[in-house]
């Protein structure tokens, strides 16, 4: 650089920055990991009994258990369903009008989608007018009964993962979409020429020029799914065993008070996502480097 | 021939499985919106659709619902309140992520490198992981509960964010306009206010559009830092305890979850393609 005597400059544009970070992110996190080995008013150290009770306690196994369901099948949904319509999106002229339709719940929140979908989930029991849209679509067929959606211990976790899935549908469709345009025509072209099938040029060709891209995408849905929060608690606060990790914490927290279990489980969300942390500043190295 | 029929039918089975979809995924909205012009007893004895049976009778809806939410539920305060929490914590976020941002992009300073991986790892960090010693602090401070203390939190937990979209922005503009700006003499806070900031305007957008949505519609870091009291409540926290004590009362619940989503859909529509771009900015890199 040119300018040489202007060391002090750097630092002065940064610091406020890294003050808010160290006291709002760095020093919290050194904290909570304190907090985790101390008892209920974080008075005196228990060592792990916070750590264990998390891992055997029956609700804390539910909240697990239910976690990896969101896991599983909120992040394969998203990210095949954002693929199979940005493939299919591309093939329509109206497409622009579509992408904005599945985009659009992006700019609502979980709480107002949390209601939307409440509604659409409403249940009467048989013979009353159904309100709610799904159980009256599904009242068409002969023998239905009504189904109590988010009471119902087999549908009610799907029934709000699908709320998620709803929501960010769009975020991998605008980014899997961007990436599947970025594909050479010609390269496509040429496989159809080749005798190849529209699916086997999906398998044997979208997909894998795609890899980086849906790798991307999943570890943000995973970052996602693991902090879920706000859909759980607008919808069923927990209840009818679908509580999660997240709205165990905040029990913990605010209704039995007890701050070392509320950060142990905490300090586990965040030992989960640290091989995520792991692959992106591993991510970020390689692309410093081709720079 | 056949080649023909077939290509038309696959066509039509395309289309047909797009309008689906989109119909699917618009549908809960609509729902929503119509059910919220409806009246107490047509919510709750028939379905929102049956409303297409004779839609332009307008003696079926009324404003009504909004009315009385926005008057007796709290919904107009919350309203404000939303306002109250989103506008400083946008801007604030943006000023203090551009200096850093810039420094982290043009400047050379030691440990450089190293405190940007800090801010990466950071980007991932669940929010769960700082609740209680903030609070504790908040707490302490008198900060629970106020204005104040939501802005200084949403801006430390948008700040990894924004000062790595930023960052990313400013290193990819071109390096020679910087250079010939030195050689005129210019210094980095002529280059940072006079290059720098007009040439990014787009990533600022971008950024604004993604942490006002972000604040807009928070539910839990409201929760956490402002409790439950009226008088500072946004609109996520008044809806959610809302969702308690209306019940089955469709028709206003439907109203309030509407008011709370009007802003971010006027955005929405009107931004969407700082929104995207911002995204795509955030996320292929990261």
């Amino acid at each position: 650089m040119v300018i040489k005597k202007t060391n002090i400059w750097p630092w002065l544009y940064i610091a406020p920055a890294l003050l808010i970070l160290a006291f709002f992110l760095v020093y919290p996190i050194i904290n909570t990991f304190y907090l985790s080995f101390l008892d209920k008013g974080s008075e005196s150290f228990i060592g792990l009994s916070n750590y264990i009770f998390a891992f055997t306690q029956k609700p804390m196994l539910i909240a697990f258990r239910n976690n990896l369901l969101w896991l599983v099948v909120f992040t394969v949904f998203t990210v095949s369903l954002g693929l199979i319509l940005a493939v299919l999106f591309d093939r329509v002229r109206y497409e622009a009008v579509v992408k904005s339709i599945i985009f659009l719940p992006m700019a609502i929140s979980f709480v107002g989608a949390g209601i939307i979908w409440k509604f659409v989930y409403a249940y009467r029991p048989a013979g009353s007018p159904q309100i709610g849209f799904l159980n009256a679509v599904l009242s068409k067929f002969p023998n239905f009964e009504p189904i109590g959606w988010l009471v119902n211990k087999i549908t009610n976790n799907f029934a709000l993962i699908f709320v998620g899935i709803w929501i960010w549908v769009g975020f991998c469709m605008v980014i899997l979409s961007a990436a599947y345009k970025g594909i050479p025509k010609e390269l496509l072209e040429a496989a159809r020429v080749d005798g190849a099938n529209e699916l086997q040029v999906f398998w044997r060709i979208i997909i894998p020029v795609m890899k980086p891209t849906i790798a991307v995408v999943a570890t943000t849905m995973v970052i996602n799914v693991l902090k879920v929060f706000d859909i759980v608690y607008v919808m069923t606060n927990g209840e009818f065993g679908t509580e999660v990790v997240a709205n165990r914490m905040y029990k913990e927290m605010f209704q039995f008070h007890n701050f070392g279990r509320a950060s142990a489980i905490a300090v586990i969300l965040l030992l989960v996502i640290i091989p995520v942390m792991i692959i992106n500043i591993r991510r970020f190295r390689e692309q410093e480097a081709i720079r | 021939m056949n080649r023909k029929i077939t290509k038309l039918f696959s066509r039509t089975l395309l289309h047909a499985v797009i309008i689906f979809i989109s119909f699917m995924w618009l549908m809960p909205s609509l729902g929503l919106l119509v059910s919220s012009f409806r009246t107490r007893n047509d919510v709750l004895s028939s379905g929102w659709w049956t409303v297409f049976h004779h839609l332009l009778d307008f003696n079926q809806y009324s404003i009504e619902n909004y009315n009385q939410v926005i008057t007796a539920s709290g919904m107009g305060r919350a309203f404000l309140n939303s306002l109250i929490v989103t506008i400083p914590s946008t801007i604030i976020v943006i000023m203090i992520a551009a200096f850093a941002a810039y420094a982290f992009a043009r400047m050379e300073f030691p440990g450089r490198q190293i405190l940007f991986v800090v801010v990466v790892g950071l980007l991932v960090v669940p929010l769960q992981m700082t609740l209680i010693p903030i609070l504790r602090i908040y707490n302490k401070l008198g900060l629970a509960g106020t204005f104040y203390g939501i802005w200084l939190a949403h801006t430390g937990y948008g700040l990894p964010f924004a000062v790595f979209l930023l960052r990313n922005f400013f290193g990819a503009l071109p390096k020679d306009i910087f250079e010939s700006a030195f050689l005129d003499g210019a210094s980095h806070h002529t280059a940072f206010f006079r290059l720098a900031l007009p040439l990014s305007i787009p990533a600022l957008a971008s950024l604004a559009i993604f942490q006002f949505l972000w604040v807009w519609n928070d539910l839990l870091v409201a929760l956490i830092y402002l409790g439950g009291t009226e008088e500072v409540s946004p609109l996520t926290l008044r809806l959610s305890s809302l969702v308690n004590s209306l019940g089955q009362n469709w028709h206003l619940l439907t109203a309030a979850a509407f008011i709370s989503m009007v802003l971010p859909l006027v955005l929405f529509f009107s931004l969407q393609r700082y929104f995207v771009r911002g995204i795509l900015a955030g996320s292929v890199k990261g």
